[in-house]
């Protein structure tokens, strides 16, 4: 097996005396989806914010193996960096669009690193540089692209805020997109969608994973959608790992059945 | 429509005689409450010396009157909203924005040709220059409250440092206006990000405070560190700025006689008319270009949402910072027009009171609106202007009157007004930066105001 898009070891988060995660190790491989399961309160939560920057853990190391820029040591980078240059997206368990921004203006912001050099900081872009009208078109060509995907098309100009949730949790999913990452976070993309929707969403995820090769790495308590599409499933207790492997291992462990329905003492 | 089925004009009768009933219903609790304090007052008979009671029909029928319309005019408007709310909600903005298109350029049209209609005076180009002044700073700190959702409240700092730069540069280094007007931007867009440095971790609340504290603390530097500054007494004979080295004078070098024209004072007050004027219309450009450009965009998305710009890789540092500094540096320019056209500045010209107007200038005429800012300093500026116009009112309320001690009282009330009928200010829908293919308006009711 090549070496592993994203490594976690040890990962420990403690908030006080309470420890959320606690020696947390898995890998998760490039053009796999990766899911993280457990019970409420597990963890899961805080180790994907320790992955994508929003946490600093106490412990432990998180490491991502870019294709091409090399190995990044992710727990001791800002979060806006590990978006930028280690190229790692995410999205919210509540969603967080620019509400009052046109969806195709939340698409032209996860390219705005991009376009700020194509504007030259901005110098080029006052002056109204051909240079950078060309960058501009092709960030539209490529929301476009995107929103013809999720066939929102007809929606590019309405406000992100005025998308049924459906639409919007995809929307949000395709924002992260257009950082081109090569680790994708997805917080529990299920949630609040009806069963035809999240059986859409399963099949999008797959089309993105396989179509870009993108790593996907996934927290999701609608085990239909992650029993269904995960290659790889890691299972949280306590904060601690129980349980490790491919749906149908997980799904027959004797520990992940207890976590998740208890035991007769 | 949403009510088809209903039988419309029915409903319509029953909604009003709803909001009459409740109406009367309100000026008749007032009235309860109204009669011992308004209707009944006790006074001292001069001839008996006894106590007793007048009757004030009239203030009476005032309070009373007065509630009914307010009563009326809400109800209305919860009637609209109500409305609002069943339609598209982009509809009503996108009336508001032709509206935009339209009047922007009779505005402009107007701002030039008014030094040269007839009744122009130097009394009516003073205030035109000082409306032009409000506007650029008012388009200015919309970078920073409208656009980035940071609530500044020492605004008026920045405004000091250019004038100051101005100042004390050309007593100092004999530097002309337009030499000092770049580097007073510049200054001004550093003190900028000195003061966004400490404030990026502060949101709301907490931000307005230091912002405030900030601009009271460069005031009271400016007031006591006398040798550098001239404390209150100010600074004077600061060199007014020349026609491109032509000097406003009445020698033979003059402007006047360069061209051929008779000299008049007002030829002064025309040219820097025109240049504060020429000066809001860069800030508008650069400030509107901006706007759509990656970091324009960056800074309202920092107001939507900080978090999910820095999921997307945005530095939202630089942004903050950026927007601080370019705010600033607007800020900075109207303060050197500001000690170019006054000829003495002091300390005095720089107090909260300043900051406060035109942060009130940015809220009533709209966060994200241009041309919004454009009327409500008119409103404010020219409005109260205007109050030392209304020597009438003294017909009316007795020679001691003066209606321009009132403008506090009637700022207050215009805020709490619009703050009830258009919170997000008088134009308040936002443009989109870019579109695919129908420009349509945002609406404010999803515009986030910013928690920064």
């Amino acid at each position: 097996m090549t070496k592993p898009l994203l490594t976690v070891r040890d990962l420990t988060m403690r908030f006080g005396g309470l420890v959320a995660v606690d020696k947390f190790s898995f890998e998760a491989q490039s053009g796999h989806i990766t899911a993280i399961i457990g019970p409420n309160g597990a963890g899961k939560t805080t180790a994907f914010n320790c992955i994508t920057g929003f946490y600093k853990p106490s412990e432990g190391s998180v490491t991502l193996h870019h294709p091409a820029r090399g190995d990044f040591a992710l727990e001791s980078m800002e979060d806006h960096k590990i978006s930028r240059v280690a190229k790692v997206a995410r999205t919210f368990q509540n969603i967080r669009l620019f509400g009052g921004m046109t969806v195709l203006e939340n698409l032209m912001i996860a390219q705005h690193n991009e376009l700020m050099r194509a504007s030259m900081f901005s110098i080029a872009g006052i002056f109204g540089m051909p240079s950078y009208r060309r960058a501009e078109r092709e960030a539209i060509e490529k929301s476009m692209a995107w929103l013809e995907r999720i066939g929102i098309a007809d929606k590019a100009d309405e406000p992100a805020a005025a998308l049924p949730y459906g639409q919007q949790r995809k929307l949000e999913i395709v924002r992260a997109l257009c950082t081109d990452p090569v680790l994708l976070c997805l917080d529990e993309p299920a949630a609040g969608l009806n069963p035809k929707e999240s059986d859409d969403l399963g099949v999008f995820l797959r089309q993105i994973r396989d179509d870009f090769h993108v790593g996907i790495l996934l927290i999701e308590h609608d085990m239909s959608v992650v029993m269904e599409i995960s290659d790889h499933i890691v299972v949280l207790d306590y904060g601690r790992k129980i349980s490790d492997g491919t749906p149908a291992h997980v799904r027959n462990d004797a520990a992940v059945i207890k976590a998740y329905l208890g035991v007769d003492e | 429509m949403s009510n088809a089925q209903h039988d419309p004009s029915h409903e319509k009768g029953d909604v009003v005689a709803g909001i009459i009933k409740r109406s009367l219903m309100a000026v008749a609790i007032a009235a309860v409450i109204f009669a011992p304090t308004l209707l009944l007052k006790t006074q001292v008979s001069q001839i008996s010396n006894t106590l007793f009671i007048r009757y004030r029909w009239e203030a009476f029928a005032i309070g009373c009157g007065l509630l009914l319309i307010w009563r009326l005019i809400y109800e209305f408007r919860a009637l609209q909203n109500a409305r609002a709310h069943h339609k598209s909600s982009s509809r009503p903005q996108a009336r508001e924005n032709r509206f935009g298109h339209f009047v922007g350029p009779v505005l402009l049209v107007a701002a030039i040709a008014m030094p040269f209609m007839p009744f122009t005076d130097r009394y009516i180009l003073d205030i035109g220059i000082l409306i032009i002044t409000y506007v650029m700073l008012g388009w200015g700190l919309q970078i920073v409250v409208g656009l980035a959702g940071l609530l500044d409240l020492g605004y008026v700092a920045f405004y000091a440092v250019g004038a100051y730069t101005y100042a004390l540069l050309a007593e100092h280094f004999g530097f002309g206006f337009w030499m000092c007007l770049p580097l007073a931007g510049i200054f001004a867009a550093t003190w900028g990000v000195v003061l966004g440095f400490p404030v990026l971790r502060l949101r709301g609340d907490y931000l307005a405070i230091v912002t405030l504290a900030f601009g009271e603390i460069i005031r009271v530097v400016l007031l006591n560190w006398r040798d550098f500054t001239g404390g209150s007494n100010g600074l004077s004979n600061i060199p007014r700025p020349s026609f491109f080295g032509i000097p406003f004078s009445q020698g033979p070098d003059g402007f006047a006689a360069t061209f051929g024209l008779e000299y008049s004072s007002l030829q002064r007050m025309g040219f820097l008319y025109f240049l504060i004027l020429a000066l809001a219309l860069l800030t508008f450009y650069i400030s509107s270009r901006l706007r759509k450009l990656p970091m324009g965009r960056a800074w309202e998305a920092l107001r939507e949402d900080e978090i999910a710009c820095r999921s997307l890789g945005l530095n939202t540092i630089n942004t903050k910072l950026s927007a601080f500094a370019i705010g600033a540096m607007f800020g900075g320019f109207a303060g050197s027009f500001f000690a170019a056209k006054q000829a003495f500045i002091s300390p005095e010209s720089f107090n909260f009171m300043e900051s406060a107007t035109i942060l009130a200038i940015v809220v009533l005429g709209g966060m994200s609106s241009q041309i919004g800012v454009v009327f409500s300093s008119i409103a404010m500026v020219g409005g109260i202007e205007a109050l030392r116009q209304l020597q009438f009112l003294k017909a009316v309320f007795g020679p001691d009157f003066d209606p321009s001690q009132l403008r506090l009282l009637l700022f207050g009330l215009a805020m709490v007004v619009v703050m009830l009928w258009r919170p997000r200010g008088f134009v308040s829908s936002r443009t989109p930066t870019v579109f695919f293919k129908e420009k349509k308006s945002v609406g404010s009711s999803m515009i986030s105001q910013g928690r920064g």
